[in-house]
């Protein structure tokens, strides 16, 4: 908690999420991680630890929030957009698509 | 209390006051210790300078500038309110309260036992944890444990233990249980990563490797290898246990390079040669020492190691490593204060 307060992006309150995924996917370091997301959301990098702007930008893109709002994706479907937006493979939603049929013919 | 002295830790962290000069001083005992030590560079004047005033800052806890923030991974993360603090909650459960709640970067689920030698015991009741999480989470959920060489000595594991071995000076026949040893840990994580893969992680978490040692090292770059090979989109993690590989073996080569007495910027590219998404890395805190003395030695081996690093390191601050005092509740003044310093001197990609 002292970490996310001080030094940190906090997660889904902002976009340190997309963030650490790109760093887990492909070995990205801070900055260039940073880069990739904001180009991918039309801010700049240090637009993404504003929880204020983040909010409104991951509302928009339906990329899950702390405090959802009613009709709004949640976890597994959000993913689905965040793989999409980031252009990457999330292997919870590749599963999610084989699980639920949607790589069938006619899905 | 003099009026120009600032109040700060030791390693143990009990509060201290020192006044500017004594912690200057120890700002340079630090720095120099870890260069002697790594035969690295030691911190610039104006660096050593900018960690005075991050150690004397007033406030109770400080931050890094605006757009210096960094991303956080875990070790034993969703353990931490189940087992550690008793809070009767499902783990799948606990990775929500640590992205809603918390504001964690990811998070790793962990077993009690944080062993992939016992895990593999119990995956089938693991991987449904994992399947939950992965349903209801937004950010990326790993999975971690440790090699943990040392459970696969007798008589609760396989192989003869070196560590009675080697006092009796049957200094071959420690080596050869250690290699044996490698070869079950490799096999045991490899098998729970891809399970877990199946179960949608997003990553795997070595955490702690070396612990038992070089070939607990060794282990953990040969299952990086294997996991990369296997399942090349499942991200790894691998974590240090240590700044200072111990050489229980001695004679453990990868790639070329002997393990024991590895430091950090040189554990980093073999983590890197492995195939590692990110690097964990460790530096001790000596208890006996200030605050002062041990941020200054750890951002002078996390400055080396992120200058060769290729692939993010995310530095392990937790209690007793990081400059974060060896304490049940670590302080959060001097827990920010580490923070600050690895980020902005350091230059960490994450904690």
């Amino acid at each position: 908690m002292a970490h996310a307060v001080s030094s940190c992006m906090s997660g889904i309150r902002t976009a340190g999420d997309l963030v650490l995924r790109m760093q887990l996917a492909k070995s990205m370091k801070i900055d260039a991680a940073k880069q990739y997301v904001a180009d991918k959301l039309g801010v700049k990098p240090i637009d993404l630890s504003d929880s204020d702007l983040m909010a409104e930008i991951r509302a928009k893109n339906g990329l899950g929030r702390s405090f959802d709002l009613n009709k709004s994706p949640k976890g597994i479907e959000a993913k689905f957009n965040i793989a999409r937006i980031l252009g990457i493979k999330i292997n919870s939603v590749e599963l999610f698509r084989g699980r639920a049929g949607l790589n069938k013919e006619g899905a | 209390m003099k009026v120009s002295e600032f109040f700060t830790r030791m390693g143990d962290g009990s509060g201290v006051y020192m006044t500017a000069e004594e912690i200057r001083e120890d700002i340079l005992k630090g720095v120099k210790d870890a260069a002697d030590r790594g035969k690295i560079a030691e911190l610039t004047q104006d660096e050593m300078d900018y960690l005075f005033k991050i150690i004397t800052m007033p406030g109770n806890i400080v931050g890094v500038e605006r757009g210096r923030e960094v991303v956080s991974t875990s070790d034993s993360g969703s353990c931490k309110m189940t087992y550690h603090a008793n809070i009767a909650m499902e783990r799948s459960m606990a990775v929500l309260v640590s992205e809603k709640v918390l504001g964690a970067d990811s998070v790793d689920i962990g077993n009690m036992d944080y062993s992939y030698k016992a895990v593999k015991q119990i995956i089938h009741n693991e991987t449904p944890v994992m399947e939950l999480a992965q349903h209801n989470a937004v950010m990326p959920v790993l999975y971690g444990s440790m090699p943990n060489l040392g459970l696969y000595t007798k008589p609760d594991g396989p192989v003869e233990n070196w560590s009675e071995l080697l006092p009796l000076a049957k200094i071959e026949e420690a080596r050869a249980a250690q290699e044996e040893a490698v070869e079950h840990a490799v096999r045991d994580i490899v098998f729970v990563a891809g399970e877990m893969y199946e179960a949608g992680a997003d990553g795997i978490n070595l955490d702690t490797c070396g612990a038992s040692g070089d070939a607990d090292f060794l282990a953990g770059l040969l299952a990086t290898e294997k996991i990369k090979e296997k399942y090349p989109d499942l991200g790894v993690e691998f974590g240090a246990a240590g700044e200072f590989v111990l050489g229980m073996h001695g004679k453990i080569e990868y790639d070329g390079a002997k393990i024991a007495g590895l430091y950090p910027h040189k554990q980093v590219k073999l983590a890197e040669k492995a195939g590692a998404n990110i690097f964990g890395a460790v530096v001790n805190t000596n208890t006996n020492k200030s605050f002062p003395w041990n941020i200054a030695r750890t951002v002078t081996f996390v400055k080396a190691c992120t200058a060769a690093a290729e692939i993010p390191v995310h530095v392990n601050v937790g209690m007793g490593v990081g400059g974060i005092p060896m304490s049940e509740i670590p302080p959060i003044d001097v827990v920010t204060r580490a923070d600050k310093a690895l980020i902005e001197i350091g230059k960490a990609d994450g904690l």
